[in-house]
């Protein structure tokens, strides 16, 4: 493959397709190149950031709207730079480094939670007109995408890094040595890794639908008001919905760091900067997460364009207003929505979504196939949903016999930690801030 | 450019898997592990196998490694063993020959396999080559190096799940079923019956789902990039 | 200076017996297995670099299958340990027996 990239750069191509085939630039690269990528980063490092200092505010002042308070109205005009007088009072606290903590790790957990999130957002088309030019703008001659990255699997490149998110949790609370942490950070990255399953099964529904795994081809083929919100039938959005929020560790499934359970969970030990960099985190990740919604299921950039000049402008202002319309909506499940238990939590992941998702994506697959081989649409559907319902009925069935035959797992454990993870201690065990030992001391026998 | 690339993973592979002999938490094994994990996709990205960088990442960075920690974590496996204290006599040092003799091994094979030009087929090659190629024609076409870039390129995905799908569907198949079997055994093995002495923490919320969710994400995807194939092949 | 093959090969190569070195001289299980994934990583790699070389994706449908059996034995592995560390927390390699008759 080396001469055919050669063959890349001899040509000199677009950048655009570049970008595409040449993720690495191994065919050599331009001064222009560098710049334009440099420029996009600093962009989209500036956008994510300011769109998460907006975030916070809006959540606060929406909550409170809600709640039939005020909100946040001293620190500027309707309260808006109380985000800024956080950020600055958490930056003047002291930096706290436990002294039962592992160092290294204690330290790197809150980037291995805060780079994913940037990472996730390089993929994402922020604007472009898709209606003539597919999404392509022309800077100093160079044609280029408005995106900071599209390979050519960019939708595994965002399963990847919600799978590296994992990291930031786990370890931020196995390495702050202490109890409660530490049981919050097992909780959520189980919660994390089973809603994982579920994402990727509604995200395979688009990617179906689309017929290629690069954002840039998912939002080109929404153009003309055939988003994939319809074309895939509701269910994979309603089903993305929900496990963006538990991945997300949102309110209704926000358990594991709920105060009254478990204090702060996995980021209880951390304070000033490095909580700072947590809470950013997370709020990041809200963005991106609701990014991606907008790319995979509401068309991205696409929109009426209503200017010839700067007809790029409009793609970047409808991505907005539908990552608004997003970041609202996660915003009112916080205000509205009770906190779910955790074992109705892992019973709704593994009972429901998964096999939900994976049966739609079966009834998608065979109407796409239908459609090719020109049968008759009625009967595949008839059909295939008939196999649908069949299917969810025998999985009831074995639910239910599995439920008349408890083993101990499903029993609640002796201090009321309900569901299947009522631990039960061993005995021996000293010195090590396992989990196993972690419960004896919560169960007053130590 | 490609040689930069090249040194800075071949350096963080190393590294890594030197950190995760050296290391004495298993912890930092694991972390170190991770690195190499990184390491190796980026190095299938410049190999154009960017599918398998993404599903290395998904599946094994995301997935098993945080198996590990699971157990890890669960169970307080931080007595570092005392690396200094030999239980076999001598096993040091065979083990550094056993390791050294491999790598002279390999270096060995791949010089007289290439024998000067380092690409290329060469004569111990060419009968696996054309009875490999024989099978999978279109897609392999679009690899070989005179391809001028004015074709089309199928992408690296719809390659892979074309061969996956016709040529190896049995091997796919049957480690789907081994997948299956793999999750209903680790929840056999983990779980406590009723009336077994309650002298353990289990581990089946945990491990449970690590798995499936490897074993679907692994699955997964390739399942829809064959889909999406033959969809856009007849449209 | 171009990278060629060889060099993932050598590569590979370095990868696998720095993983078999471990293998043979750690005695914590969970350290032994991430040898065997250091190895099988080397393998991967192996695979992914002779496929391009001769242009054929086969090498990349071995890689996706080997991924899929490691994480499978993986799986199976960590339960046999768990099982192991119920009775012992302090198993190494050798108590591995225990588990017999």
């Amino acid at each position: 493959m080396t001469s055919a990239l050669a063959l890349v750069s001899a040509t000199a191509p677009a950048p655009a397709a570049v970008f595409a085939v040449d993720p690495l630039f191994l065919g050599g690269v331009g001064l222009e190149e560098v710049i334009i990528v440099a420029i996009k980063v600093v962009a989209a490092f500036t956008l994510l950031l300011l769109s998460v200092v907006f975030m916070i505010w809006f959540e606060r002042k929406l909550i409170s709207d809600m709640q039939n308070r005020i909100g946040p109205n001293v620190a500027g005009p309707f309260g808006v730079l109380q985000t800024l007088a956080d950020g600055l009072k958490l930056f003047f606290k002291e930096d706290l480094l436990p002294a039962q903590s592992r160092r290294l790790v204690f330290k790197l957990a809150p980037y291995l939670s805060l780079v994913p999130a940037f990472i996730t957002f390089a993929v994402v088309p922020v604007g472009g007109n898709f209606h003539d030019k597919q999404g392509v703008v022309s800077w100093w001659g160079n044609p280029t995408h408005l995106q900071v990255a599209d390979p050519p699997v960019g939708v595994l490149l965002i399963l990847a890094m919600s799978s590296v998110a994992v990291y930031g949790i786990m370890l931020a609370g196995w390495s702050s040595g202490s109890k409660y942490p530490l049981l919050g950070s097992v909780r959520a990255s189980a919660q994390v890794v089973s809603y994982e399953a579920a994402l990727g099964l509604s995200f395979l529904s688009v990617i179906l639908v689309a017929g290629s795994l690069s954002t840039h081809e998912i939002v080109s083929t929404q153009t003309t008001y055939n988003w994939n919100l319809w074309v895939t039938g509701f269910v994979p959005f309603v089903i993305f919905m929900i496990s963006a929020t538990a991945e997300l560790n949102r309110p209704p499934f926000d358990l594991v760091e709920a105060e009254q359970e478990l204090v702060g969970g996995f980021h209880t030990e951390y304070s000033s900067l490095r909580f700072s960099l947590f809470y950013l985190a997370e709020f990041m990740n809200v963005v991106t997460m609701s990014a991606i919604i907008v790319t995979l299921f509401l068309g991205g950039p696409n929109g009426p364009i209503l200017t010839d000049t700067a007809d790029w402008v409009w793609g970047v202002l409808w991505f907005l207003v539908k990552l608004f319309v997003l970041l609202f909506t996660f915003v009112w499940f916080r205000a509205t929505l009770p906190r779910m238990r955790y074992d109705q939590l892992m019973d709704l992941g593994w009972k429901v979504l998964i096999p939900f998702s994976l049966g739609w994506l079966l009834v998608l697959a065979a109407v796409d196939l239908g459609d090719d081989r020109d049968w008759n649409p009625a009967a595949v559907v008839a059909v295939s949903v008939g196999v649908f319902v069949v299917a969810m009925g025998l999985l009831q069935m074995a639910i239910r016999a599995g439920r008349q035959a408890p083993d101990i797992d499903d029993m609640a454990g002796p201090d009321g930690l309900a569901g299947p993870d009522g631990f039960v201690g061993t005995d021996g065990l000293a010195g090590a801030d396992s989990l196993a030992e972690t419960h004896m001391e919560l169960e007053g026998r130590n | 450019m490609e040689v930069v690339v090249f040194i800075a993973c071949a350096v963080i592979c190393v590294t890594g898997a030197i950190g995760v002999v050296v290391a004495n938490n298993p912890v930092h094994s694991a972390l170190m592990l991770v690195a190499t994990l990184f390491g190796v996709a980026v190095l299938f990205l410049t190999m154009d196998a960017q599918f398998l960088a993404a599903v290395q990442i998904i599946v094994y960075a995301g997935a098993i490694v945080v198996l590990f920690l699971f157990v890890i974590m669960l169970f307080g496996v931080y007595r570092s063993e005392n690396l200094r204290v030999e239980p076999i006599a001598g096993q040091r040092p065979l083990s550094i020959a056993v390791a050294v003799s491999t790598l002279a091994l390999a270096v060995i094979i791949v010089a007289v396999a290439t024998g000067g030009s380092p690409t290329g087929q060469q004569a111990a090659t060419e009968p696996l080559v054309d009875s490999v190629t024989v099978h999978s024609t279109s897609a392999t076409e679009a690899l070989t190096d005179n391809q001028p870039i004015g074709e089309e390129i199928f992408p690296n995905v719809e390659q892979l799940g074309r061969v996956i799908f016709t040529d190896y569907v049995w091997a796919f198949e049957i480690t789907a079923v081994l997948l299956t079997i793999a999750v209903v055994g680790a929840i056999a093995l983990a779980r406590r019956q009723r009336g077994e002495e309650e002298s353990a923490a289990p581990v089946s919320p945990a491990a449970a789902p690590a798995p499936a969710a490897a074993a679907s994400a692994a699955s997964a995807p390739i399942g829809s990039a064959a889909a999406s194939a033959t969809h856009t092949e007849e449209a | 200076m171009e990278v060629t093959t060889a060099w993932y090969l050598i590569l590979g190569g370095v990868l696998f017996s720095i993983g078999s070195f471990g293998l043979l001289v750690r005695r914590n299980p969970l350290v032994m297995f991430m040898c065997v994934e250091l190895m099988l990583n080397a393998v991967n790699l192996t695979f992914v670099a002779f496929g391009r070389d001769l242009g054929d994706i086969g090498g990349q449908a071995a890689v996706f299958f080997v991924l899929v059996v490691a994480a499978t034995e993986v799986v199976i592995g960590l339960a046999i340990v768990v099982a192991v560390m119920r009775r012992q927390p302090d198993a190494t390699a050798d108590d591995i027996s225990m588990l017999s008759g």
